[in-house]
């Protein structure tokens, strides 16, 4: 009797397990996520390297509340300020929507440069993390233009003369400088095509650079592993056995060829 | 069941969704045209579901057998390869392609594909980039009658540098007339351009605007004509500071204010393009002015630091 109800329900397992099954059989997804959920950490990680989770979650949600904002924007210099008014003061909820992305672009900053000075103080640039840190880096200057570019859409006094000295300051680059500044502007001088310019910056073209950089840097976070903590045995600059299925990557000394 | 490549499971054969189908059609026509209808729909779209998912979940409650691949081994058996003759002809050197067919077919892909990228990309981006530096002359603005101007005086002129962009072209410039010199009306108009990053300066001293006068210009525009009486120019931003000629006295500007070019038209003053200035000399209309083309803020345009900016767009 025992046995034919464990039956049962290993076939009630098998017939919920169904639809995840066909998925899996045609696309490897659910092994994917599940090699990405689980993989191995070292024992004792702890707050600190939640810090890379917290500014990707960050990013999410200046990418949901954008999208949002979008909807309600007008970018053209003689409604964006009118619409942003709008937004704060009559569609529904728009206060919270616009405060979360406009401080959300802050805490997106602050928690890239908290995430660097973490890896940075772990020694968890090291070897073989170092191309993380560089892609790291880009992911932190575009990040920064984003908020420039960002910066431009309210339209109100701070954000059009923040964004004069801004460009001007790109202007003072030697040599291709003041071709840069112009290529912002779009034009000798800011007009009307500036502010659209700036728009389609922050709404389309940076965001699918720092989302394909984030991808980036995940595959790597995920193929390299969780560096462990430096005051650990195996902490950075020890003697570290071959990254698995990779012994081409492992250094000379690792491999014991040079002493 | 182990989801497995090389054994696809696929749900067996069944008839059931036609009986589905039905009872849905006939649920969906029974809500426009009678309730029991509807009804007998839905008893019949959930009967059939009952038997599909039966027979789509045969494979998991009768397990299926699957017969081993078996092949009879035959009599003279073929000999393992490293004793047998060779399976192709061995080929010389000179047999072998120099160019086959397969390197021709990838480097045909890549180079074709190269190539259309490159014409729908080079059109794309020279859309994004050419507008920015092309057609950038500045236009001549009209800001009313020379009597506006009273010798002597700075004012305040606001006008629109291209009325066909709007508000967003409304710029500022400081003008004072110099008097006749030679029989030619001389003006000194600075732009309220600072020389450090951009930011609009603003006169030292008191700005009359009471004796606020709006012009109606010929272009159709109005332009504002403010009286003051300013000791120099300061900059809110980074404090830049400059005398009544425009000369950086204090602050980090680097240069002087920029200058307006102009000409009187029928009486009326025309501003033209703008130019940048080292240095002016003196005052009013015996200033000695060091002009050079215009350039943007925080560009040197003498010494070592003007190296720096060997070109400059067109504006």
């Amino acid at each position: 009797m025992a046995t034919r109800r464990t039956t049962r329900s290993q076939r009630l397992i098998q017939v919920a397990n169904y639809p995840l099954d066909w998925l899996e059989e045609r696309s490897g997804l659910v092994g994917g996520v599940k090699y990405f959920l689980f993989r191995k950490v070292p024992a004792d990680i702890g707050w600190y390297h939640t810090l890379g989770s917290a500014t990707l979650t960050a990013f999410l949600v200046q990418v949901v509340t954008g999208v949002i904002l979008a909807m309600y924007y007008h970018p053209d210099p003689n409604s964006a300020y009118e619409s942003i008014q709008h937004i704060t003061n009559d569609v529904t909820l728009g206060w919270l929507v616009r405060g979360m992305h406009r401080w959300g672009a802050s805490v997106f900053i602050i928690l890239m440069f908290f995430h660097m000075a973490r890896v940075f103080l772990f020694g968890a640039y090291k070897y073989p993390r170092e191309l993380n840190w560089i892609i790291g880096v880009l992911l932190l200057a575009t990040g920064m233009f984003e908020g420039f570019t960002g910066y431009l859409l309210p339209w109100d006094q701070t954000a059009y003369w923040a964004s004069v000295v801004g460009i001007n300051i790109n202007g003072t680059a030697p040599f291709l400088g003041p071709f840069l500044a112009q290529f912002l502007r779009g034009g000798a001088e800011i007009g009307p095509d500036t502010i659209a310019r700036f728009y389609a910056l922050h709404m389309l073209a940076i965001p699918g650079a720092l989302i394909a950089l984030i991808g980036l840097h995940l595959y790597l976070v995920i193929r390299l592993g969780v560096s462990p903590n430096p005051w650990t045995k195996r902490g950075a600059g020890a003697e570290r056995e071959p990254v698995p299925g990779r012994s081409g990557l492992t250094r000379p000394s690792a491999r014991g060829v040079t002493k | 069941m182990e989801p497995s490549h090389d054994q696809p499971h696929v749900p067996g054969p069944s008839l059931w969704p036609i009986g589905f189908a039905l009872g849905i059609a006939c649920v969906l026509v029974g809500l426009i045209v009678s309730w029991p209808a509807a009804a007998v729909g839905a008893v019949i779209a959930v009967a059939c579901a009952y038997f599909w998912i039966r027979d789509a979940a045969r494979g998991y409650r009768t397990p299926v057998v699957h017969e081993p691949e078996s092949r009879a081994v035959a009599a003279g058996a073929a000999p393992p390869a490293s004793a047998g003759e060779p399976a192709l002809p061995v080929m010389e050197d000179e047999e072998i392609e120099r160019f086959p067919r397969n390197v021709f077919l990838e480097g045909a892909t890549l180079g074709l594909g190269g190539l259309i990228g490159g014409l729908v990309t080079v059109p794309a981006v020279g859309f994004m980039v050419a507008p920015a530096f092309v057609r950038q002359h500045a236009k001549s603005v009209d800001v009313g009658p020379l009597t506006d101007f009273p010798e002597g005086q700075y004012v305040i002129a606001t006008f629109l540098r291209d009325p066909s962009q709007g508000e967003v072209s409304r710029r500022t410039a400081y003008v004072r007339n110099n008097g006749v010199v030679t029989g030619r009306p001389s003006f000194t108009i600075i732009s309220n351009r600072c020389a450090h990053l951009g930011c609009p300066v603003q006169p030292n001293g008191p700005v009359f605007d009471a004796k606020k006068n709006v012009v109606q210009t010929t272009q159709g525009e109005q332009v504002t004509i403010i009286p003051m009486q300013p000791a120099g120019f300061g900059c809110p931003c980074h404090g830049g500071q400059y005398d009544t000629e425009g000369n950086r006295i204090a602050g980090p500007p680097v240069r002087s204010l920029d200058r307006y070019d102009y000409e009187i038209k029928n009486g009326h003053l025309v501003l033209l393009g703008t130019y940048s200035v080292a240095h002016v000399d003196g005052t009013g209309s015996g200033a000695k002015i060091r002009r050079y083309g215009l350039a943007g803020p925080g560009e040197h345009i003498t010494g070592p630091e003007a190296w720096f900016y060997p070109l400059q767009p067109p504006h």
